[in-house]
């Protein structure tokens, strides 16, 4: 296995560095929300791990494209790369959001159409790798898994626009005009400070996981290879 | 919340949720640790069983080879 590349040394450690100071804008920095009190705070996280994820899960499709017309093996290692870190930030963006709900709704969770299509996308790609288990030829396993998140792929727009779309309690903070929702606010100055280096952190964060686990997964290939050719 | 007069204290939700923001991303970080430390081992581990069946097939043609030699 190749030694670990110094940049990547050094994102690992700028992502630690920017993964503090986010949280420190966002606690000491931003000005506490009136209405909802501290618990705003965690809106910073929440949307900047969704920027990721979904961004994360549309790039995936656009894999599945690539891996399908080259048939390199490569590409499907790099969007399994990118499903896996998108479901943990998406998976963070879920349990924030619920935790943010239960003050300001009273609720835990509720089935609101924003909600409910962050739930199905979740579970899409967590099926995602169930359906790869399933598979031991690795060209089988990389087709329909480039046919699968293609057709997953849709769910992230549809999530991202489903606040747009219908009825639902969830705010649009940015350029969001719903008056059915609970919970919506207007960012000061501070607030956008934290809310724009949340975005910039979790950006670098998902690219430096994202690049650790094209590396593991070159190291399972590799492994792989080697079992094959030990067999013969 | 909207006919308050004062700000809720939701100080705890607050920490919950950062607290479980590192708590997911740390869980993560181990994974990815452990699955490369133990592929690292896995790929040890073939190597030297490569390096052991390649030094077994160069014994097994020195063997070979003077019967070789002999019938000829």
């Amino acid at each position: 296995m190749n030694k670990k590349p110094l940049a990547l040394k050094i994102l690992d450690l700028v992502s630690i560095v920017l993964l503090i100071a986010a949280t420190y804008l966002s606690i000491f920095v931003a000005p506490m929300e009136r209405v909802m009190g501290n618990v705003q705070r965690v809106f910073y996280f929440h949307v900047g791990t969704a920027w990721v994820a979904l961004i994360g899960f549309i790039f995936t499709a656009a894999l599945s494209v690539i891996y399908l017309a080259t048939k390199n093996l490569k590409w499907d290692r790099i969007q399994v790369a990118a499903v896996e870190v998108s479901v943990v930030f998406f998976l963070i963006t879920i349990i924030l959001g619920s935790i943010w709900a239960r003050p300001a709704w009273n609720t835990w969770w509720t089935w609101d159409p924003r909600l409910t299509t962050a739930a199905v996308v979740e579970l899409v790609y967590i099926a995602y790798f169930m359906l790869r288990q399933g598979l031991d030829d690795p060209n089988k396993r990389a087709n329909f898994s480039a046919v699968y998140a293609l057709i997953g792929g849709l769910s992230a727009p549809i999530t991202f626009f489903s606040i747009r779309l219908f009825r639902t309690i969830h705010p649009v903070v940015i350029a969001g005009t719903n008056a059915e929702a609970e919970g919506s606010f207007s960012m000061s100055g501070g607030m956008l400070q934290a809310f724009f280096f949340a975005l910039f952190a979790f950006t670098v964060i998902f690219i430096d996981l994202f690049w650790n686990r094209i590396r593991l997964g070159e190291a399972q290939a590799k492994v792989e290879e080697m079992k094959i050719n030990a067999a013969y | 919340m909207f006919f308050q007069e004062v700000t809720p204290d939701t100080s705890s939700y607050m920490i919950a949720g950062f607290a479980i923001t590192f708590l997911v991303l740390a869980a993560y970080v181990a994974s990815l640790y452990l699955r490369d430390r133990n592929l690292k081992q896995d790929i040890d581990t073939l190597t030297e069983l490569q390096k052991a069946a390649e030094a077994e097939n160069l014994k097994m043609d020195k063997k070979r080879a003077p019967k070789k030699n002999a019938e000829k």
